[in-house]
Order: structure tokens, then C-alpha cells, then sequence
């Protein structure tokens, strides 16, 4: 019976001990993380896509909550007009998840860029999906159809030579980006309103 | 038959070198060692697990119930991980999304539990130290040589700080079966075949 106690008081201490620091340290580290997102994630992705804006769109952005989740969308000024945003989405790929920025010209609804953020694809394969623009550059002036896929399967964009699998998921990627765009078009029109 | 110190942190170094010597820890040493960078900054995460987890493993040891002894291990080695993981996150967060899912893996990398039970849990507090040191940077060792030998002929570069340096120049055709999985396990079998020709001797 004493062993069963001591079993339990010195399990119960080190767990908590544990619970402590771990939220110490999540505490102080917190908002260096979102900084660190914001800048070597999403930062690249939203500059190329929103390219030339007036304003910094890391700095006007805005959520929307919808089922299933939370959404922030990066505003980009054009002359004079916010009427350009740019928000994620995420594919599978060869290695994982592929994360995705996509940006859409809300007056034309067409895409106007497509980045990859994170991925973990083979180097010198499937990451050139991320380095080398000429993959993701197809989806630009694209209108904002139900689904996007590679040409092998009958699609609209050249897979990338030997990572066909990375391809799709990008293209099915940005397939969800559309059908996300679509759901929330009137909160983003009445955000942007707000935002003028 | 008990080792000095000295002895106890450089039999991590090549006799007990953990992925070539020991083969433990396997997952780590194929899956992140892409290029050298990845390998140091995965062998770093690990050594400092291996040092801390160590140290308090082994002071710890008289009041551990010896039932109940690796749940105690795995909420230490997770705590440690955790750490790593949110740090990693806030001051080397290229390297953090290039390791991904390895440095959560780190909680079941079997030398880290290995070292506590097997080492740690019976002996001294400076003698986990320096086994801990030890074995941490012989497994950083091995993955940096996997990861330069992968990248190297897989890539023609050697990645450090960011940079990729072009080491054959522009016309090198790359070898990328050895930055795949099956490069790493044909890699690591000569690196082992390599160790075992030099020890014999």
C-alpha cells in the first residue's frame, strides 16, 4: 500500500512540474512563434502574391470565423482599392501537409497568385513547387473554377516533372481556396467595406 | 570495471557512437538527414533531451519508484521535447518547419529512453552528464556525416546557416536517389561498413 502511494505522489509531482514549466515557457516563447510565422511562413507568400500593394498586408488583416474554423485574410491596397486579398489553404503532398497562399482579386474573382508556405516535400523534387515559381505562376488570371487539377488527370495546370503528387496537391489546394473564397465572399466584402 | 568520466562521455564518440555502433534512433538518422543542416540541428535538439533528461533522471533516481520508472522517464524526456520544440519554434523557425514531426518523435527516439534506464537511473549525476554530452554528440557527429555524404552527391551542396555552398558548381548532375529514403539506408549501410573496416583493424 505504501508503494502504491509513492507511485502515485511522485507521478502526480513530476506531472505537474512539468505542466509548469511547459506553460512558462509557451507562455514567454508565444508571441516571438506568431512573429516568426507570420514572417518566414506566410510573409514571402503574402509579398509575392500581393506585389506592389500600397500598404503592408501583414499589418491589415482580418478574420473570419466560419464553420470549421478560423480564416485571416491579408489585405492588399491597389490603387487606392483594398480589393485584393490573399488567405491559406492546404493540400496533401508527397511528404505531408502543403500549405498554400492563395490570392484572389475580389472584383474580377480571379487568382492572382499562388504560394507555397510550408511544405516537406523531396528536395530538388517536390519542393519545387515552392522554388521554382514557374508551377505555381499557372494559376495566375485563373478564374476561380470548381476544380482545379493537373493535366494528367484531365486539369487545367502542367504538373511539375516528376512530383506529380506534390502537383495535385497544390491544385487541390487551391480547389478548396475557391470553394472557401466563395462561402465567405460577402463577410470578406463587408470586412473590406469596414476596412475603407 | 567502472570508466572515468572522461571515459564515460568519449565512448559516445566512436565505440558507442548511437546510429553506427548502437543502431538506435534509426527514424531521426534516414528521415531528417537530407542535407548537413538538418542533421546538426536535429543532432542538437536531441543532444539537449539526452543532457537534461540525464542529468534529472539521475537525480531523481532514489526517490523514482522502480515500477513505475518509465512513465517517469517518458514525463521528463516529453517535458525536455517540449521545450525544444516551442524554442526551436521562437528562434530557429526555418530549421523547426524543415525537422517538422522529428523533433515531437524525439519523445520515443530509443536512445533517449535507452540512456535514462540503462545509464542514468544508475549512476551519478556528473557521470549522466557526461554520458548524456557524449552520446548526444556522437549522435549529432553521425547525422552531420550522413547528412553532408546525402546532400553532397544528392545535391552537389553542403547547406550551413541557410545557405546552400554549390561544392561541384552549376554543371554537376545531382545524384537525388541519395537524398531519398532508400539513398539513406544504401548510405548509412557503407557508413557502417566503413566504421566496422577501420575498427577492425
Amino acid at each position: 500500500m505504501r508503494e502504491m502511494i509513492k507511485m502515485v505522489v511522485v507521478l502526480v509531482i513530476l506531472s505537474s512540474f512539468s505542466g509548469g514549466l511547459l506553460a512558462a515557457v509557451r507562455n514567454s516563447t508565444k508571441d516571438k512563434i506568431e512573429l516568426q510565422q507570420l514572417t518566414f511562413v506566410k510573409g514571402p507568400a503574402i509579398k509575392s502574391i500581393l506585389d506592389g500593394a500600397s500598404n503592408d498586408p501583414i499589418v491589415d488583416r482580418f478574420n473570419i470565423e466560419y464553420e470549421g474554423g478560423t480564416a485571416s485574410f491579408y489585405v492588399g491596397v491597389f490603387d487606392g482599392q483594398p480589393d485584393r486579398v490573399a488567405f491559406e489553404s492546404a493540400g496533401k503532398g508527397f511528404g505531408g501537409d502543403l500549405g498554400l497562399m492563395v490570392g484572389v482579386d475580389i472584383k474580377a474573382d480571379k487568382i492572382i497568385g499562388v504560394g507555397v508556405t510550408t511544405h516537406s516535400e523531396t528536395p530538388g523534387i517536390g519542393s519545387k513547387a515552392k522554388t521554382d515559381p514557374s508551377f505555381t505562376r499557372q494559376f495566375e488570371g485563373m478564374d476561380l473554377i470548381d476544380s482545379f487539377q493537373v493535366k494528367t488527370d484531365g486539369g487545367q495546370v502542367d504538373a511539375i516533372s516528376g512530383a506529380t503528387i506534390t502537383s495535385r496537391g497544390v491544385a487541390f489546394g487551391v480547389t478548396q481556396a475557391g470553394a472557401l473564397y466563395k462561402a465567405l465572399k460577402p463577410q470578406i466584402e463587408a470586412k473590406l467595406k469596414e476596412f475603407k | 570495471m567502472a570508466k572515468s568520466i572522461a571515459q564515460e562521455f568519449t565512448k559516445g564518440l566512436w565505440e558507442e557512437i548511437p546510429p553506427f555502433r548502437l543502431v538506435l534512433g534509426l527514424c531521426p538518422v534516414l528521415a531528417v538527414t537530407k542535407t548537413v543542416e538538418n542533421g546538426i540541428g536535429m543532432g542538437l535538439a536531441t543532444t539537449f533531451v539526452l543532457v537534461c533528461s540525464n542529468i534529472l533522471v539521475s537525480s531523481l533516481r532514489k526517490i523514482i519508484p522502480g515500477k513505475v520508472r518509465i512513465a517517469c522517464f517518458i514525463i521528463i524526456i516529453a517535458t525536455f521535447v517540449t521545450v525544444v520544440e516551442l524554442v526551436m519554434q521562437a528562434f530557429t523557425y526555418p530549421l523547426f518547419l524543415k525537422l517538422g514531426i522529428f523533433i515531437p518523435l524525439i519523445v520515443v527516439n530509443c536512445i533517449v529512453l535507452g540512456r535514462s534506464e540503462a545509464f542514468a537511473f544508475k549512476n551519478g549525476i556528473v557521470r549522466s552528464l557526461a554520458d548524456g554530452l557524449g552520446i548526444g554528440i556522437g549522435f549529432t557527429l553521425a547525422l552531420a556525416s550522413l547528412g553532408a555524404v546525402r546532400e553532397l552527391f544528392g545535391n552537389g551542396t553542403l547547406t550551413i546557416w541557410e545557405t546552400p555552398i554549390q561544392i561541384f558548381g552549376p554543371s554537376f548532375q545531382p545524384f537525388t536517389f541519395m537524398v531519398e529514403a532508400p539513398g539513406a539506408f544504401v548510405c548509412l549501410g557503407l557508413m557502417l561498413c566503413l566504421m566496422n573496416l577501420v575498427g577492425s583493424k
